[in-house]
């Protein structure tokens, strides 16, 4: 019983102790002012009001939304196929695709834009500036969730007897994948593209460095407007908080079903 | 086995040609290059592009750049507060993570459920919106900070110095830490604490001996990828004190995009010293991890 009651008192601790940014940047976007008191004095929806009318702002989201549903897009084209070659016709390609997908992840974002920025700076491929070189490194950031996602989905699948089964009924090797593997995998890719989305929606690095306000995302914006009020900002992280969430609670949908 | 018994039908029924399963198997490759060509402009191309650069200089291979970095102050304090940063913010975070997480197996399934969802949602606040977050409650003129100030509670927290800075990091290696060592304690089974208390083993006797040394894989490596994690951070660091505390992922970054000067061989230089610092913490905790397995 005291055991009990210890436990309780941790994991309410750990509650606490991770909601309070959360829930203070909650209450300071709808206060009309909050200095030196335990509460905010004033309810208010001003400040979100205020966001939602600013069109740099709304700008700015529809940029990140462009360049990250274009790279997800993008990702799913050239994955999905890949991870099915792999699994069908290389299978001994998997373990090597496995340590493939870990260099993004040794190398901070802070790293491969050093290099990234000289590459492409100039010469055949001038992308540095341009909405481009962030599809290219978010494509990056996005292939070691997807290729995992998908490679746990075809692992369950017995796809050579599926194949062999949509052989025998006529099917060719492309319509075979799409009607019969396909259909399969949209549960893990569905949770892969949610959660690589709210991953996207909050990268800052590369879209600072390597564009900035050439193409302005939510995250840079959210930076260029740290001068002004902290109610305003509040309400800026809020919503982006919102945004994710409702991602998240679509990736942990999806991918509860399977 | 499977092949033997599945080949046969793996040839398409209507081809006959001897030629086709091998120009398929053609088409198959071609799939994949899009993703090698992506992997290699984005991924690979940088990565040696930083390599080569970082021994190059005006006339030539140089180790210049190392020694630059090796013999400078300013380069080294980067080092060091990175270093400290990521270490003091690793361990505050892998014992709060420890404890949080072996609490948590404890309660109800649907308070446990609950929570999990909850730290998956923490785990999304990181980066520039998480140092916005701080700045409201204990930045100069955060809420928490003036309330403390006029009851007279705060002594000398600065929110944009190096404590502040661990404080931050902490915060998001909190979410990381529960996630990857939440699993991990399943590898404790329940009976061996009640084994150890009927051989009249206190409940820190029974951690000391059994708890932590089952776990000290899991605790080596989820403590490497937090310290991993928060050396290679820089948007939190940057948004904070807008690139004015000297970290090294804020002195690559600035001598690649600042605007004094712009030095990106240096930059290079330094990236290789950051990546292989990782690369050696990772080999010692492979290491660590053998003997750790060796000893059972």
């Amino acid at each position: 019983m005291r055991a009990d009651r210890y436990h309780h008192l941790v994991v309410t601790l750990l509650i606490l102790l991770l909601a309070v940014p959360i829930v203070a940047t909650l209450l300071y976007s709808l206060a009309q002012r909050w200095e030196a008191t335990i509460l905010p004095e004033g309810i208010t929806l001003s400040w979100y009001w205020q966001l939602w009318q600013d069109s740099r702002f709304l700008t700015a989201f529809g940029h990140s939304l462009l360049v990250c549903v274009g790279t997800l897009l993008l990702s799913t084209i050239i994955i999905v196929p890949a991870v099915f070659v792999v699994f069908y016709r290389f299978p001994s390609l998997d373990r090597w695709m496995n340590i493939l997908i870990l260099l993004p992840f040794a190398m901070p974002p802070v790293v491969a834009s050093v290099g990234l920025l000289q590459l492409f700076a100039g010469g055949p491929l001038p992308l540095v500036g341009t909405p481009w070189i962030l599809v290219g490194c978010y494509f990056t950031i996005a292939l070691p969730f997807m290729y995992r996602s998908l490679a746990n989905s075809l692992q369950a699948l017995n796809v050579r007897d599926l194949m062999d089964a949509a052989y025998l009924l006529g099917a060719s090797t492309p319509r075979a994948f799409l009607n019969v593997i396909l259909p399969n995998l949209r549960k893990g890719l569905m949770a892969s593209l949610f959660l690589s989305f709210s991953f996207l929606l909050g990268e800052f690095v590369f879209a600072n460095i390597l564009v900035g306000s050439r193409y302005e995302t939510l995250q840079v914006y959210l930076y260029s407007m740290r001068a002004t009020s902290g109610h305003f900002t509040s309400a800026v992280v809020t919503s982006y908080f919102l945004f994710t969430l409702v991602l998240t609670w679509f990736a942990t949908r999806f991918g509860r079903q399977d | 086995m499977k092949t033997t018994l599945s080949s046969p039908l793996s040839v398409p029924v209507g081809v006959t040609t001897a030629r086709a399963p091998r120009l398929r198997y053609w088409r198959a490759a071609l799939l994949l290059t899009p993703m090698f060509a992506m992997l290699l402009l984005f991924c690979l191309a940088p990565m040696g592009w930083v390599v080569i650069h970082s021994l190059q200089s005006d006339d030539g291979l140089t180790l210049g750049h190392f020694k630059e970095i090796l013999g400078s102050p300013f380069y080294l304090q980067a080092f060091d507060n990175s270093l400290r940063i990521s270490l003091y913010s690793s361990v505050i975070g892998l014992l709060v993570t420890l404890a949080g997480a072996a609490s948590l197996r404890r309660v109800e399934s649907r308070l446990k459920n609950a929570v999990v969802a909850f730290i998956n949602m923490t785990s999304n606040l990181s980066g520039v919106p998480l140092a916005f977050a701080f700045i409201i409650i204990v930045g100069t003129n955060g809420a928490l900070t003036l309330l403390f100030r006029q009851w007279g509670w705060l002594d000398d927290f600065h929110l944009y110095s190096r404590s502040g800075l661990i404080l931050l990091y902490t915060y998001f290696q909190l979410p990381l830490g529960l996630l990857l060592l939440y699993p991990a304690l399943d590898a404790l089974d329940d009976h061996w604490q009640e084994a150890a208390s009927l051989l009249g083993a206190n409940h820190w006797a029974y951690w000391r001996h059994v708890g932590l040394p089952v776990l000290a894989p899991a605790l080596l490596g989820t403590f490497i990828l937090l310290f991993a994690n928060a050396m290679g951070a820089y948007a939190t660091a940057f948004a904070l004190t807008a690139g004015n505390f000297n970290l090294v992922t804020v002195r690559i970054a600035s001598l690649v995009s600042g605007n004094v000067y712009l030095e990106p061989n240096m930059a290079a230089a330094l990236s290789v010293l950051l990546v292989a610092l990782l690369a050696l913490v990772t080999a010692m905790n492979q290491w660590l991890l053998k003997r750790s397995y060796h000893a059972r």
